[in-house]
């Protein structure tokens, strides 16, 4: 068993509210940082961790927070991006409904570190019970001293409200995040200036992940140099994964990093294997925007050595043979599964998605959706195939953010790996669209 | 000739303007065009699941800026249904992970059993069904959201007996009591 350090008490009834979450040790980080330790201190620490934003990018979350400016007369904000809307994601949805004084615990925490009078919390607009449950939380916080004026007596004040957004995954990325919080469309703003530097109404902010601002607690209270022990080289620490698709035990697991990945697909403690007794066909590791693997290569890399659940490993060998571990959302596809279809499913997302502000992605996407459509129902052309390559290297790269790229490369990875695929549903149309047919390799040779 | 159409008044409740002003207090001064979403779901949520281009001005007046501003947000965001809607929206998930755990077949039951395809509502106008992008519950598919609620790990029995329940509830506002 790995060491839980998010979920440990999350079965423990009652610890939604705050009289048993600080029975359980909550909000030990706020009494530790604001009476024996300097903002400053605390940004060392998170640093000296090694922990990595957990939104997906994985960018070093110390380091993202020693970029604030600091100007003088200026305020600075910290917000919490709730808006988790990456397909096969859902672990801060169950860590902000199971735990919800942990993520107010964090941005306390934080946003002491940063020094920000006034927090937002931005949760998607379909999690509005989620968002119910955090303002109870929150009330409870103030109402025990935790939040508003002079916190603990240390002369520290802090506001925090949770804003619910309206149905976009384009409000994931920080600026597009930004533009929503004030009232507007979520159009990514061009960078730079950055938000560490133009954020919120035009202030210095920080913008960090649910799960990322929920570990600085426990690296608070338990040090940094306990944090980096846990995981395997620069992927220190613990991860939250949501395991989903076609394995026996769905679910959200938190996991050391460097966790083989067939001890988590196929042992008892995490997925419990494929259902129904099936064959896995392929995995996408880390999100839908991450390519997708073939079942030879999510189990070993190229080199043939075990991939492990880490930053590194699953990034080895590039997007040759590689992936990324992303937002940790980890779906595994059984050999009954359509690639093309499945594909199709992900293009129509990012199409729906797509802001429309940068033309290769408002375009491109639709275009791949359109391909793709017309491959799966039978009407595809052999040359669709690389018609589709050319489009999703055509949007990757040239858009303002990088909803272009996570478009293209699922196109692109599923082609990369399961062209034979998608050449028998141009060659056989009929066989392809027939109820439940699905691509079998060993009988394609013979077709 | 009197050409002038007439307009109807937007009232909001009580409850929901004291939550529309709770909203407003979170934002710096002369920032409440930031309470624009809240404001949205609250209105939804009143007035039958729709936000109307009368109830978009009633928006724009309350925050003090263009009707055009509510209008551009309104438009963008794809939870705010801007056409009358059944008593209840069903909002089923159709995303690759959902549509593994059979988000397909779902959809087709749901269809099968309202008589109405996705995107339009049942002839009783007990149900819109609509369908959506992925909605976080992707280890618990096939699944649908009806306002506030997750139906998860859904298959054809439970999606039957859903929709019974469905059909004979009240529909409550967050602010009311028993909500």
């Amino acid at each position: 068993m790995g060491r839980k350090l998010l979920t440990e008490h999350i079965n423990v009834e009652g610890i939604q509210t705050f009289d048993v979450y600080r029975k359980h040790g909550g909000y030990a980080s706020v009494e530790k940082a604001l009476k024996t330790m300097t903002p400053e201190e605390v940004v060392e620490e998170v640093k000296a961790s090694g922990l990595r934003g957990r939104g997906g990018a994985g960018f070093p979350t110390g380091m993202k927070w020693s970029f604030l400016a600091k100007p003088e007369g200026k305020p600075r904000y910290l917000v919490c991006n709730a808006d988790e809307s990456e397909p096969g994601t859902f672990k801060d949805r169950y860590l902000m409904e199971h735990l919800p004084h942990l993520l107010i615990e964090g941005m306390i925490t934080s946003s002491y570190a940063l020094g920000c009078r006034t927090s937002y919390i931005y949760i998607r607009g379909e999690l509005l019970y989620v968002l119910r449950i955090l303002e109870k939380a929150i009330a409870e916080a103030y109402a025990n001293g935790f939040l508003g004026e002079n916190i603990l007596g240390s002369g520290y004040s802090l506001d925090l409200h949770v804003h619910p957004g309206g149905g976009a995954y384009i409000c994931g990325e920080e600026t597009a995040l930004l533009e929503s919080l004030e009232g507007k469309r979520g159009n990514p703003r061009n960078k730079p200036p950055f938000p560490a530097v133009w954020g919120l109404y035009g202030s210095p902010t920080v913008v960090n992940n649910v799960e990322s601002i929920a570990t600085v607690p426990w690296i608070v209270t338990n040090t940094a140099a306990e944090y980096a022990k846990i995981g395997v080289g620069r992927s220190t620490g613990t991860k939250l994964i949501s395991a989903g698709g076609n394995i026996n035990k769905p679910g959200v697991y938190e996991i050391e990093l460097g966790v083989p990945v067939e001890e988590f697909i196929y042992s008892d403690e995490y997925c419990g294997g494929i259902w129904k007794g099936r064959d896995m066909k392929a995995v996408i590791a880390g999100g839908s925007s991450v390519p997708i693997l073939p079942k030879e290569l999510i189990l070993k890399t190229a080199a043939g050595e075990d991939r492990l659940m880490s930053y590194e490993s699953l990034s080895d060998g590039g997007f040759a043979t590689g992936t990324m571990l992303g937002s940790g959302g980890f779906f595994v596809m059984d050999d009954q599964t359509c690639i093309v279809r499945h594909t199709w499913t992900l293009a129509r997302f990012y199409h729906h998605e797509s802001c429309g502000q940068c033309s290769p992605c408002r375009e491109g996407t639709g275009w791949m959706e359109k391909v793709l459509h017309r491959i799966e129902y039978g009407h595809g052309h052999m040359h669709d195939i690389d018609l589709l390559v050319s489009v999703a290297k055509q949007i990757e790269g040239n858009t303002i953010c990088p909803l272009g790229d996570a478009a293209a490369w699922p196109v692109a990875a599923a082609i990369r790996h399961f062209r034979d695929e998608f050449e028998w549903h141009v060659k056989h149309p009929q066989a392809a669209t027939a109820p439940g047919a699905v691509f079998n390799k060993a009988e394609s040779v013979l077709a | 000739m009197d050409q002038t159409v007439e307009k109807k008044e937007v009232q909001f409740s009580e409850g929901a303007m004291a939550e529309i002003r709770r909203y407003i207090s979170h934002y710096p001064e002369g920032r409440q065009k930031s309470a624009i979403l809240p404001i949205l779901h609250i209105a939804q949520a009143e007035f039958g699941g729709w936000v109307s281009p009368e109830v978009m001005d009633k928006v724009a007046e309350i925050l003090n800026i263009l009707p055009i501003e509510v209008y551009e947000v309104a438009t963008f965001y794809t939870m705010f249904n801007l056409k009358p809607v059944g008593k209840h929206v069903l909002e089923v998930c159709r995303t690759g992970p959902c549509m593994l755990r059979g988000s397909d077949q779902l959809i087709e039951h749901l269809e099968n059993r309202l008589g109405c395809k996705v995107g339009e509502t049942s002839a009783d106008g007990n149900f819109t069904l609509k369908t959506v992008e992925c909605l976080a519950s992707c280890g618990t598919g096939p699944m649908l959201q009806v306002r506030e609620k997750f139906y998860e790990n859904l298959d054809p029995a439970s999606a039957d007996q859903m929709l019974e329940e469905l059909k004979a509830s009240t529909v409550r506002k967050p602010w009311e009591e028993n909500y």
